[in-house]
């Protein structure tokens, strides 16, 4: 039973007094920052990265991840009480969860959101737990050929979920490798693209990019409709769903696992995606379809879990592969790599205790966040009320601290306001910073395993498409491609994405 | 007449970019395709996107599209300027003093702007960030800075 010992050694690891308080916090933290709109999960751990340097690796990744998956939760909060997703991924919650809470079925739908992520999150927990090491075996067979094939995959896969027009994601994929070269070649020593500027000379930190692009970037964004943004609480009644709301509940529960799980996987959407499409799928299979957009609670749980399972089974190729699938990941391989842990089929063997703890504490972190949600969310409503322009200084100045303490020198803070300018340019122009920052970390890692791919094969660009595994990603990435253009795939695409903005 | 203003302006950003890498790289040695310069990858990458700026640029004559929003140029200015402003005076004057100048410049940006409430939280955060960062993670940056003579 190793699978067994595999998790008993992730209990040890993650059920410890201090962890246990870390992964508390996390998913805390988490829950705020999903429910306060204009603050996303991106940013804030970029925010804090700095803060977890002097914790001990582990705690730190409990942190980090605890955030992500609580602020996938806290946004579906606020999507049922006021109408406001305060996270992208929550966006369809509001369709049925908004009308539930009309209707005074506001607990009824916040029950079907926490019993659907919870179930979601378990079963995801074991499905990392099941994948993880066979896909990790099968890395550790990789040459540098198949790790430059799988980070092609990985960045087509990130275009191809990208919102707006693809031509554009592919460009910001570009600007992303190059932005990732600046600073010192590690084989020559040449300072590339620094301008003389000497702080340039490690390159840019991923937190300044990241907290310019999705911290600033944002802030300025949302200065557009600032007044749009009255908040109508419902309130909350009927705290317990029925029996016939239970009835109606399990199967979408369990299509949402599914499809989420399936797409959380996927580079580039981490649990956007399988939101949406498991809210379309449940509209198209459920008896009740009827009643969806006026408080269908299939619409609230099928979406719920799919969001929830998504976050963590994005965990997937970022544990055992090293290649981030969504900024989220991102900025945890670079957490990893400044706690000194390579990230990479290695770690599962390196660092089990690690690896297994990670995974465990996500199921705690589950727990903790079905038992947060009904004692605290009368304080959670209240934090919604907190208006916009008493939110963002504050914002700023953690930003402003959090990238100065990161190297101890104002520069950063030059480039994360840069960012913040070029990132809200950008999605002015419809492109997505999304695809720009995976390539950002992926990019010195890239050239890296070019050079050597190459070197191998006496300078032979046909290694690519003459290793199978490397040729079999490489045909995904082009199948993905075309997928694209494909008419059908490509309206649905844009109506996903529509749904989503509106 | 250009039909897709978002695509001819990506695709000149694109081409500036681009064009920009090559040109700074060109110093840099290419080396070949065994053993790659530390040229070699910018460049690639450059020629690429110029390529997709061009493609961009053509197409916004061809396709249609939807125009660019307004900018929100307030927002955008107090926002970066009061990040800069930050970023220059926060060795020299201190936490004490750039916290605060932060959050007012910052939250000019807000059309909701009263006195009041922002002096209050920039007075609750700066004691904040004193204590948290300072006092607690020891980030070395003065509380008030040699500016004022100490």
């Amino acid at each position: 039973m190793e699978f067994l010992s595999h998790l008993w050694l992730g209990l040890q690891t993650a059920a410890t007094l201090a962890n246990l308080l870390y992964c508390f916090f996390g998913v805390f933290l988490g829950t705020a920052i999903g429910v306060l709109p204009g603050l996303g999960p991106t940013a804030t751990i970029a925010m804090l990265l700095p803060v977890t340097f002097v914790l001990p690796p582990v705690s730190a990744l409990i942190m980090l991840a605890g955030i992500y998956y609580g602020s996938q939760y806290g946004g579906s909060t606020t999507s049922i009480l006021v109408n406001l997703p305060g996270e992208a991924a929550s966006v369809v919650t509001t369709l049925d969860g908004y009308q539930m809470a009309k209707q005074g079925r506001a607990g009824a739908a916040l029950a079907a959101s926490a019993i659907g992520s919870f179930f979601a999150g378990t079963v995801s927990t074991f499905l990392i737990a099941g994948f993880g090491p066979p896909l990790a075996a099968v890395a550790l067979k990789f040459g540098p050929a198949e790790f430059f094939s799988l980070m092609v995959l990985g960045l087509v896969a990130s275009v191809v979920l990208a919102q707006g027009s693809l031509l554009h994601a592919i460009g910001m994929v570009v600007v992303g490798l190059l932005l990732g070269l600046i600073g010192t070649d590690v084989n020559s020593g040449t300072q590339r693209f620094t301008f003389g500027i000497y702080e340039l000379a490690d390159g840019i930190g991923f937190v300044t990019v990241a907290m310019g692009m999705f911290g600033l970037g944002e802030i300025i964004r949302n200065m557009e409709n600032e007044a749009e943004r009255s908040v109508m609480v419902a309130k909350i009644t009927g705290l317990w769903p029925t029996r016939e709301d239970f009835k109606r509940m399990v199967a979408p529960i369990l299509r949402g696992t599914v499809i989420g799980s399936a797409l959380g996987i996927l580079p580039g959407s981490g649990s956007i995606l399988g939101s949406f499409a498991a809210y379309s799928i449940e509209k198209k299979v459920s008896k009740n379809r009827g009643q969806f957009g006026k408080g269908a609670i299939e619409g609230v749980a099928a979406p719920e879990s799919a969001n929830n399972a998504g976050a963590q089974t994005s965990f997937i190729p970022l544990l055992t592969l090293g290649i981030p699938s969504n900024p989220v990941s991102a900025l945890m391989v670079g957490a990893m790599i400044i706690h000194g842990i390579q990230p990479g089929p290695s770690v599962i063997n390196e660092q089990p205790a690690l690896f297994w703890g990670m995974i465990v504490s996500m199921w705690i972190g589950n727990l903790f966040l079905l038992v947060l949600n009904y004692p605290l969310i009368g304080m959670w409503v209240r934090m919604i009320m907190i208006p916009y322009q008493f939110l963002y200084p504050g914002i700023l100045v953690f930003c402003a601290i959090g990238v100065f303490s990161l190297k101890n020198t104002e520069v950063d803070i030059y480039f994360m306001a840069l960012f913040g300018v070029l990132g809200y340019v950008f999605s002015k122009l419809g492109c997505e910073p999304a695809p720009m920052l995976l390539a950002f970390i992926l990019g010195p890692l890239m050239e890296e395993y070019l050079r050597r791919a190459m070197l191998l094969s006496r300078g032979d660009p046909t290694v690519f498409l003459r290793r199978p595994i490397s040729a079999t990603l490489l045909a995904l990435a082009v199948l993905a491609m075309c997928t694209v253009l494909i008419p059908a795939f490509s309206k649905t695409r844009e109506e996903a994405f529509v749904e989503g903005s509106g | 007449m250009k039909r897709n203003p978002k695509d001819f302006w990506t695709g000149l950003i694109y081409i500036g970019f681009g064009s920009a890498a090559i040109f700074i790289a060109r110093d840099y040695g290419m080396g070949t395709a065994v053993k790659m310069g530390p040229a070699y990858f910018p460049t690639i990458l450059g020629g690429l996107l110029v390529g997709i700026g061009v493609i961009s640029a053509i197409r916004s004559f061809v396709i249609p599209g939807a125009p660019i929003g307004p900018f929100a140029f307030k927002g955008l200015t107090l926002v970066s300027v009061s990040v800069l402003l930050c970023g220059f005076i926060v060795r020299g004057a201190g936490l004490a003093v750039a916290i605060p100048l932060l959050v007012i410049v910052s939250a000019l940006a807000s059309s909701q702007f009263r006195w009041r409430p922002t002096l209050m939280m920039a007075a609750g955060l700066t004691i904040f960030c004193v204590l948290v960062f300072i006092k607690g993670l020891g980030i070395p940056l003065p509380i008030i800075g040699p500016w004022f003579g100490r």
